[in-house]
């Protein structure tokens, strides 16, 4: 019976999440569109909304091309390792006081442990592909990857610090006993953790390993059809569960005034998050490969680490 | 430690690449993502312009100069119809003088709106891309109402311009000029001041003053090195030396610097167009003789005229027989002679420069590849 459940849930999730994606997808087309002086989609369905549901249809029918010299089981295996992970780290997010899936103990850290392996993902398309772009593209993406890992979990040892748990539901009734969302006294850190997620997404300004106007498309040149879409599901899927990890860590999870039910609170926090991602993506230019690789390491992390000393400081002089 | 034993590997960019601005091709041999050689390769818009010259006659050439530069196609129907008219020793109505100066301004500004939209979608912004675009399609609808066309003008003449202004033209382009003004302020303000920007394009792809002398760069390159040539002040074409405008020039030689004076010149085309749009008198388009095409035969002879373009010195040489057609055109193309420093700009840099690099150069590959 247990099984079973679980296997609803995971559907169930699934389910929301593609359409999450989808919609997610329109919602960044919309919301640069607006930006840039343009409508965006508005002719599938109103307000555009069928145009990505179009798009899907459209990928998932499209020729399934492989290259002629790339290594085959590896170029197939490379998008499922990269969207497995992001999807795993649903399970431990936890929507509401009575919505979410296991509660475990250490749920930030599996979330952090686990998605960390989509990079292999993203290295293996750009290997695999046999083309040089690819290549380049995933490598930087690993490096990236690699670097940004650091900050971004220094970012969150100041909380663990404060609630003295890494379950998911603790730190959210942590910030409820305590009144105000670690945002707050946490603000540094959420600084941090935003910039460090932005390049753990490979967004802009720190979408280095897609690089349109240097690498072409970065690891997933090569690919087309469902796999190339795989890959993109993989990224919004990881998007929004960064945003919901944002939003249980920083804001408060689904804490919000009773006219509203928590999990709406919760999705509305997601949004927002991802709001600040379109909003950047249209705003600003790209950054360099070592400018990245600079501010990873001297800027973020002894920021994360400054953050963590203060936090001790004050943990211990509050008892 | 003993040192980590690398290999280079060829990477062809281009001719199919987004930032190679056409078809052009940098083979490149890269050490990771350092850039060990870069060879520049050409030729894949090779069209011939000059050979065919030789089969026309002297008016029918103008709708190829064109599709040289074709984002700066007024100043180019302009150089080739001055060199001509110089050999045949015309005097141009005032009036075709204005509206050329007028056109060929609005088509400078227009030029450098697609450099700065694609410079930083070069660099990774899009959203400028789309403001730049917006506003060179308001300069396009006035060049458009003027000569019929939205790109490949074909306007000027030899002897004066094909039509004159339509009734108000002249009122609108004052009403674009300060909605320019306006929008082009924005755009500094959004991106001259960026951060990420900055730290992108400040002391990239430095040319010292000897680099350019030496290369025989021109235009807005040369500029931001520091070297104050402007063909429009110091050799005056046309009527440039009835309005005030300045020079404008940056010392640091970089990527920036050639941005900086780019958004400048956009200010001072402005300040040009409003004062001729002031000062424009009635009269004539063209002289008499220049409306017999097929009469048109300069005295044998030579010339070299040559003009400010938005991407630095156009030249024609034109050798005139006696005859209808002539003998030989020869065209300086300032994007031909700007690219050719790439090669050695480019060692040693990065990919992501590189791109920032081949930018900030503003080619364009029909005029690389006449």
């Amino acid at each position: 019976m247990d099984y079973l459940l679980m296997f609803l849930y995971a559907v169930a999730v699934l389910i929301v999440l593609l359409g999450g994606v989808t919609f997610a997808i329109l919602a960044e087309r919309k919301v640069i569109g607006y930006i840039q002086l343009r409508p965006g989609p508005n002719r599938h369905g109103p307000w555009g909304t069928a145009q990505t549901i179009a798009d899907v249809v459209k990928l998932l029918l499209k020729e399934d091309i492989i290259p002629a010299k790339a290594d085959k089981k590896i170029f197939v295996l490379a998008p499922v390792l990269a969207f497995a992970p992001a999807f795993s780290v649903m399970a431990v997010l936890v929507y509401s006081s009575s919505i979410g899936g296991a509660d475990i103990n250490i749920g930030v850290l599996y979330f952090l442990g686990v998605s960390s392996i989509t990079m292999l993902g993203v290295l293996m398309g750009g290997w695999s592909s046999n083309n040089k772009y690819a290549l380049l593209g995933s490598i930087r993406g690993v490096a990236q990857m690699v670097s940004y890992e650091l900050p971004l979990i220094l970012s969150i040892v100041g909380i663990i610090i404060l609630v003295g748990s890494l379950n998911m539901t603790d730190i959210v009734n942590y910030q409820a006993d305590m009144g105000m969302w670690f945002i707050v006294p946490q603000f540094l850190a959420f600084i941090v953790y935003m910039i460090s997620s932005i390049a753990e997404l490979n967004r802009s300004p720190f979408d280095l390993p897609e690089a349109e106007s240097e690498l072409v498309a970065g690891y997933f040149t090569e690919y087309s059809g469902f796999r190339f879409a795989m890959f993109m599901l993989a990224e919004y899927t990881y998007a929004i569960a960064i945003a919901g990890l944002a939003t249980t860590l920083f804001l408060g999870g689904w804490l919000g005034p009773a006219f509203l039910p928590g999990i709406v609170w919760f999705l509305l926090k997601v949004c927002a998050v991802m709001f600040i991602w379109f909003w950047l993506t249209a705003t600003l230019p790209r950054a360099r490969v070592d400018q990245l690789m600079n501010f990873g390491w001297k800027v973020l992390i002894p920021l994360a680490l400054l953050n963590i000393v203060v936090t001790a400081i004050i943990k211990v002089w509050m008892g | 430690m003993a040192e980590l034993k690398t290999e280079t590997m060829t990477l062809n960019m281009g001719p199919q690449h987004p930032s190679t601005h056409g078809v052009f091709r940098l083979q490149l041999k890269v050490d990771g993502e350092t850039i060990v050689e870069a060879v520049p390769i050409m030729g894949y818009l090779h069209r011939g312009s000059e050979k065919l010259a030789e089969g026309f006659l002297y008016s029918q050439f103008i709708p190829y100069t064109d599709r040289l530069d074709y984002l700066n196609a007024m100043t180019n129907n302009y150089i080739y119809c001055a060199a001509i008219e110089e050999l045949l020793e015309w005097d141009i109505p005032e009036r075709a003088e204005y509206l050329r100066v007028i056109t060929m301004e609005l088509n400078r500004i227009a030029s450098h709106l697609v450099w700065w939209g694609t410079y930083l979608l070069d660099i990774g912004a899009m959203s400028p891309f789309l403001y730049a675009f917006r506003d060179r399609e308001t300069i396009l609808d006035r060049l458009n109402e003027i000569s019929g066309a939205r790109m490949t003008f074909n306007y000027h003449r030899i002897g004066g311009v094909k039509w004159d202004a339509p009734e108000g033209w002249i009122a609108k382009v004052q009403e674009t000029v300060k909605e320019l003004y306006e929008n082009i302020q924005t755009f500094d303000t959004l991106v001259t001041g960026n951060e990420i920007f900055q730290a992108r394009t400040i002391g990239v792809g430095r040319l010292s003053k000897e680099d350019v002398i030496n290369w025989g760069l021109s235009g807005p390159i040369a500029r931001g090195s520091g070297i104050d040539i402007d063909i429009r002040k110091t050799e005056p074409y046309s009527l440039y030396d009835r309005f005030d405008f300045d020079v404008v020039t940056e010392e640091e030689g970089d990527v920036y610097a050639r941005y900086k004076v780019r958004i400048g010149e956009m200010f001072q085309s402005l300040k040009i167009i409003e004062q001729a749009c002031d000062q424009i008198p009635d009269g004539d388009i063209i002289t008499k003789k220049g409306k017999r095409i097929m009469m048109i035969k300069p005295p044998a002879g030579e010339v070299y005229k040559r003009a400010e373009a938005s991407k630095g010195e156009i030249g024609v040489y034109a050798i005139s027989n006696g005859k209808n057609k002539p003998y030989r055109i020869k065209l300086r193309r300032p994007s031909f002679v700007n690219v050719s420093i790439l090669q050695a700009l480019l060692v040693g840099e990065s990919i992501q420069n590189l791109v920032a690099i081949f930018g900030s150069l503003d080619v364009v590959l029909g005029e690389v590849d006449a």
